[in-house]
């Protein structure tokens, strides 16, 4: 690694306050893993050393002019300003530079734009602020939420490993398979981002963008949104999960069943204390990032759900608006996103949280109902 | 360079600080009205401020275009000072170009990239995904999403008003034209004549315009919330009879000052500079025309 | 309204400033209008400063400390607008209306009362501007670029107040450009061709020309954003056939040559204090010209590289890979010239040339990760991460930011008639020097680790780099407290500046005493 040594030794001058061991310090790309990613690092590194060329050159000679050339040496000034030639020189080599540049990075451009002969395609959504993953064959689909908590972001835990870098739940794809993505995004524009993967594609409302990958080894890659969309930026985290190609198959087949387990929890009959106890975890999954732990909200952009008429007014009102948000604010409809235990435990939930005090309960069936109108 | 006469510096002056104060009051009371509107809050504060600062902006012009007047006629300008004012207004309608080109842009991005990306052209996943109904067409009568932007009924066909509108500012650039010619020789009746001819089409062309605006509100549904159809229909028309408006009465104060005797057959930049915008005006609908109203 | 024309007599009188406030607020001396701009981008500079510590500070270690994610936001966008719209612009624009009438010996500038207005929009504009920082929902808190509909439908109510401060600066600097434009081409002293005018003019010319041409497209774009918030237009709402993306365009359009606005009058300041203390003519000056203007012309068909990831079709994300690369080539001529005038020269290094030597070195470091930048499949890695924010930092910085304090060094003798304090000019020079390597260059490392721009917040491998970084930031923030002292102390007195003021120096405005009187070259000057 010696360019890694060599942007180190740039580095060394910083050496003051750090904490950790040099040897931590990452100071390059990573190279991934996949071909692509590999690609990219290796045009990344042939044009990092030929600026350091360039450069060496450039200042040498500069350098060379502000040792030797100084007045306090007696140096006296030669009159030359001009020469064609010379200046033609040096418009044409940088020229012919940069074509050796273009020439791999147009192979390598084009390589990643072949999204054709994908085994797997997965519809990316990004959300204010979390990534829902959609298999399109497998007909499996969730969502991924940051699962850093709160307490560690505001320091009053100690932080973990993968601070800000964990979710609740990964995407999960074999290796060795070309796997598209299909990225979008249902309020601003986000970017799913992935270094290992060298897949960076912007989600954009009302588009759709290609991108793909095939994972060498298998492993879990983080990366995170990296397209400013709004307060919570920095906590929309993104885990893939590289898995064989069996313990991919396993995994969808108990996805699916997952799936089927949701969806008969809502013929269950289910208490208040149930429904509080799911409602909250949904709350804090779904709703606090905007609403917060409280129930304060941010207002104005966020308001409060405490002592809100939607709270606590009539029951349908509420569902209503949690099934279909509010068009042009932050406030996303939640229908596709929970299912509609998820939705009863949640309306629960706020009308009877932080001193709310309605006292009654929402059912799976209100939900539909209203989902029906 | 041409000799150097001294050039003139004027003195200190009060205007660009009134009218900083004017543009800052009009701009402010403009924003607490769309603010006020958009929360359903009472505006009337808000137009207030707007009023007084369009008030102390209209002064302003008055005072400063008075002003440059005044020196003009007491013959304080060189010719080095014309070439000044001359480069002035040149970059001025360039920048005004650049300003339509970005409406002109978003239309021919609308139009030939957006519409038929989201249509299904190229990778085609925008389409199959998220739009499944939508087809590219333009003018574009069903949007991606109709519960949102309802489409419009009908658009406006170019072989009727707007080809008329479109002989009214050819006629009124010839009319200017021999205005310009006669201002050269000092024909004073003509110069008012064909002025105010010129000042008279514009206004013409401002009541169809009106009339149409009306027309398809009213009957057509085309409104500026009717997708990206309506949206840069009437940008750019809204913005282009924005500046005929203007147009006008920048011509109509020139013939003003051209009864005061303010110009003569050798100096009369003020009336040229009026001609150029006029001009910069009518190529402007020329290119609406063809690619707003017939393509 | 006197008539001053008729008598020579009275013009040569050299009536001095008018007394009191209204000297400045009516002014229409291209000296007084120079020194306001220079002061309020100083004031402005400050202001953005204060901003990016509230920025470093929260980014000194993990979690969040200081400010809430919301404010943080706000703070990354007042930072940058403030920076580019109120600090940098201005002080060039400040330097235009003070050197381009005494380098080309004209005796004010084209349009003086309306230069006047030029500024005295400024203060208002961006009184506006922070005024949004008090608002219900709080201050702009979409980037400096925002993008739609970050911007539109998401955006606090302050966006409207934002896009009416935007067109304020928008009609300032179209004015202050056409301004410049007028007097080069029009008021040049007898002799003084094109081709004899110094570089710092033809980079304004060519600066001038690229602000009339994009700051009416930005104006066309906020017009948009205003019309889709508060008119339901479709421009950037894919619903209604618009596009977000559509935004990016219209406002890179504008934003490249932006990048340009700041950096060719740097170019241009450069190329004035290289030569002098090197005691040698500028090597190249005509293929300087025209690097200057491939450059600007270049602008005009780049700026989707800004755009790489949204999904661009291949054929043009080829195309602006291909036209990006190529500034390379006209950008380098201009380093090998600067180096080339130094070669075999006879050098000092007083504070102007230790601020110009760090602009060709640093921005040359930055010129290099713009071309890694420009390389589309790498870019994918690269973009929106701290790589990026550490590139625009070189550029900006060692370039637009040091070439104005080069400038101050080089002029301030001229413009007060005393020496500033040379040791404590040096010690200006290398804490900023030090400060911002020591801010930036990190950026680099925690980019290409991956650490993504715009982030309150960060995972912890990315921890050291930062807190070395907000460090930096400190030193240099404070450092500059310094040079407030400094030209204060110039301004009050010191060592007589004679008319040379420095041994090498060339051009039409060391042939004036020291300080400039009121009015100059009322007979203009004949050049040889």
């Amino acid at each position: 690694m010696l360019s890694r040594r060599h942007l180190m030794a740039l580095a060394l001058p910083c050496l003051t306050a750090p904490t950790s061991v040099l040897a931590d310090w990452e100071v390059n790309m990573t190279p991934g893993v996949t071909d692509v990613s590999q690609a990219v690092f290796d045009l990344h590194m042939i044009i990092f050393w030929i600026c350091v060329v360039i450069g060496v050159v450039v200042f040498g000679v500069m350098f060379y002019s502000i040792f030797a050339h100084r007045k306090s040496k007696g140096a006296v000034p030669a009159q030359f300003h001009e020469s064609t030639t010379v200046e033609v020189i040096w418009t044409i080599i940088p020229f012919a530079i940069l074509i050796g540049m273009a020439i791999p990075a147009t192979g390598t451009l084009i390589k990643m734009y072949d999204t054709s002969d994908a085994d797997i395609e997965i519809l990316i959504t990004g959300y204010q602020w979390k990534w829902k993953y959609e298999y399109l064959n497998e007909k499996v689909s969730f969502f991924s939420n940051m699962s850093t908590t709160q307490e560690q972001i505001y320091n009053f835990d100690e932080k973990g490993e993968h601070y800000l870098l964990e979710v609740d739940e990964p995407v999960v794809i074999p290796v060795g398979k070309k796997v598209k993505f299909l990225v979008t995004a249902a309020d601003v524009i986000h970017s799913w981002w992935v270094p290992a993967l060298a897949v960076k594609r912007d989600a954009i409302p009302g588009t759709v963008n290609e991108s793909w990958t095939r994972v060498n080894e298998p492993g879990i890659y983080r990366g995170q949104c990296a397209e400013l969309c709004g307060k919570d930026h920095a906590f929309m985290p993104v885990v893939v999960k590289a898995v064989s190609e069996n313990e991919y198959q396993e995994w969808v087949l108990a996805k699916q069943e997952l799936a089927r387990q949701e969806f008969e929890l809502n013929n269950k009959e289910w208490t208040m204390e149930e429904l509080m106890a799911r409602g909250e975890q949904v709350y804090q999954r779904a709703c606090v990032a905007c609403h917060q732990a409280n129930g304060l909200g941010l207002p104005p952009a966020f308001p409060a759900l405490k002592d809100s008429p939607v709270a606590l007014g009539p029951m349908e009102g509420h569902i209503d608006m949690i099934l279909n948000g509010v068009k042009g604010t932050s406030m996303q409809a939640f229908a596709d996103q929970l299912s509609e235990v998820d939705i009863a435990a949640v309306t629960t939930y706020e009308r009877n949280a932080w001193g709310n005090n309605v006292g009654d309960m929402a059912t799976p069936k209100m939900v539909a109902e209203r989902k029906g109108q | 360079m041409a000799a150097q006469q001294s050039y003139y510096v004027p003195e200190q002056s009060k205007w660009p600080i009134i009218a900083s104060i004017g543009l800052f009051l009009t701009l402010l009371g403009l924003g607490k009205v769309l603010i006020a509107n958009s929360a359903g809050a009472d505006p009337s504060f808000g137009w207030w401020m707007f009023g007084i600062g369009f008030v102390i902006m209209v002064y302003m012009l008055f005072g400063w275009f008075g002003n440059v007047a005044q020196e003009s006629m007491a013959g304080l300008y060189s010719a080095q000072m014309d070439r000044s004012f001359r480069w002035g207004m040149s970059w001025f309608i360039f920048s005004e170009i650049m300003f339509f080109a970005a409406f002109f842009g978003a239309l021919f991005y609308a139009r030939f990239l957006a519409v038929p990306w989201l249509a299904g052209e190229g990778d085609g996943a925008s389409n199959v995904l998220l739009w499944p109904e939508f087809q590219s067409a333009w003018p574009l009568l069903t949007n991606p999403d109709p519960s949102l932007y309802p489409g419009p009924k009908e658009v406006i066909s170019p072989w009727q008003i707007p080809l008329l509108n479109t002989m009214l500012l050819l006629a009124s650039s010839v009319t200017i034209t021999i205005a310009h010619h006669a201002i050269k020789v000092d024909n004073r009746p003509k110069v008012i004549k064909w002025l105010a001819a010129t000042i008279a089409l514009g206004a013409i062309f401002m009541g169809f315009q009106i009339y149409e605006y009306i027309h398809a509100y009213r009957d057509l549904d085309l409104t500026l919330a009717s997708g990206i159809y309506g949206t840069t229909f009437f940008m750019l028309t809204g913005f282009h009879g924005a500046h005929v408006t203007l147009g006008a009465i920048i011509l109509f104060v020139i013939l003003m000052r051209y009864r005061r005797g303010h110009f003569s057959g050798k100096e009369h930049f003020g009336f040229e500079a009026a001609a150029w915008y006029w001009h910069f005006v009518d190529v402007v609908w020329v290119c609406l025309f063809v690619f707003v109203y017939i393509m | 309204m006197s008539a001053v024309v008729d008598s020579h007599a009275h013009d040569h009188g050299h009536h001095g400033p008018a007394k009191g406030f209204t000297r400045w607020l009516y002014t229409t001396n291209h000296k007084d209008i120079g020194s306001m701009y220079l002061w309020f981008s100083f004031i402005m500079f400050l202001v953005g400063g204060s901003m990016a510590l509230v920025i470093r500070a929260e980014l000194f270690e993990p979690g969040m400390q200081i400010v809430d994610p919301n404010f943080f936001n706000q703070m990354t966008t007042m930072h940058g607008l403030i920076m580019v719209f109120g600090a940098v612009m201005p002080a060039f624009v400040g330097l235009a209306n003070w050197l381009i009438p005494i380098m080309v010996g004209a005796p004010d500038m084209a349009l003086p009362r309306m230069n006047n207005w030029s500024f005295w929009i400024l203060p208002f504009a961006f009184g506006l501007l922070l005024s949004t920082l008090f608002m219900e929902g709080g201050a702009p808190n979409f980037g400096w670029t925002f993008y739609a509909p970050l911007s539109t439908t998401y955006a606090p109510p302050s966006v409207t107040f934002f896009i009416l401060a935007v067109h304020m600066m928008g009609i300032s600097s179209i004015m202050g450009a056409i301004n410049v434009i007028a007097t080069i081409l029009n008021m040049r002293a007898p002799g003084m061709t094109l081709m004899k005018m110094p570089l710092f003019v033809w980079t304004w010319l060519i600066t001038a020309f690229l602000l009339i041409a994009v700051m009416p497209v930005l104006a066309g774009a906020v017009t948009m954003m205003l019309m889709d918030i508060h008119f339901g237009t479709a421009f950037f709402d894919a619903a209604g056939g618009g596009d977000p993306v559509l935004f990016q365009h219209i406002f890179w359009f504008f934003g490249h040559p932006e990048v340009y606005i700041m950096i060719l009058p740097a170019f241009g300041v450069a190329s004035q204090i290289i030569p002098t203390f090197s005691r040698k003519p500028l090597f190249g000056y005509p293929s300087m010209v025209y690097a200057t203007a491939s450059i600007a012309i270049l602008s005009f068909i780049v700026w989707a590289h800004h755009m790489f990831t949204v999904g661009l079709p291949l054929a043009a994300q080829l195309f602006f890979m291909y036209a990006t690369m190529l500034i390379a080539v006209p950008t380098g001529v201009k380093v090998f010239n600067w180096v080339a005038t130094m070669f075999r020269g006879s050098l000092t290094f007083e504070t102007p040339m230790l601020f110009a030597i760090a602009f060709v070195i640093l921005f040359t470091i930055g010129g290099f990760s713009g071309l890694m930048l420009s390389i589309a499949p790498v870019d994918f890695q690269y973009h929106d991460t701290y790589f990026v924010v550490a590139h625009f930092h070189y550029v900006l910085v060692p370039g637009a930011i040091f070439s104005i304090f080069a400038a101050a060094y080089y002029w301030l003798p001229k413009w007060t008639g005393y020496m500033y304090d040379e040791l404590l000019g040096k010690a200006h020079f290398w804490l900023s020097f030090i400060g911002l390597n020591l801010t930036f260059f990190p950026m680099h490392f925690v980019g290409l680790a991956g650490m993504p721009r715009r982030i309150p917040d960060y995972a912890l491998q990315f921890a050291d780099f930062n807190q070395i970084a907000s460090m930096g930031a400190f030193l240099f923030g404070t450092t500059q407290l310094l040079f407030l002292f400094i030209v204060i102390k110039c301004i009050r007195g010191g060592k007589k500046a004679s008319a040379q003021v420095w041994e090498g120096a060339d051009g039409l405005e060391w042939t004036l005493p020291s300080p400039a009187p009121y009015h100059t070259f009322s007979e203009p000057p004949t050049v040889k």
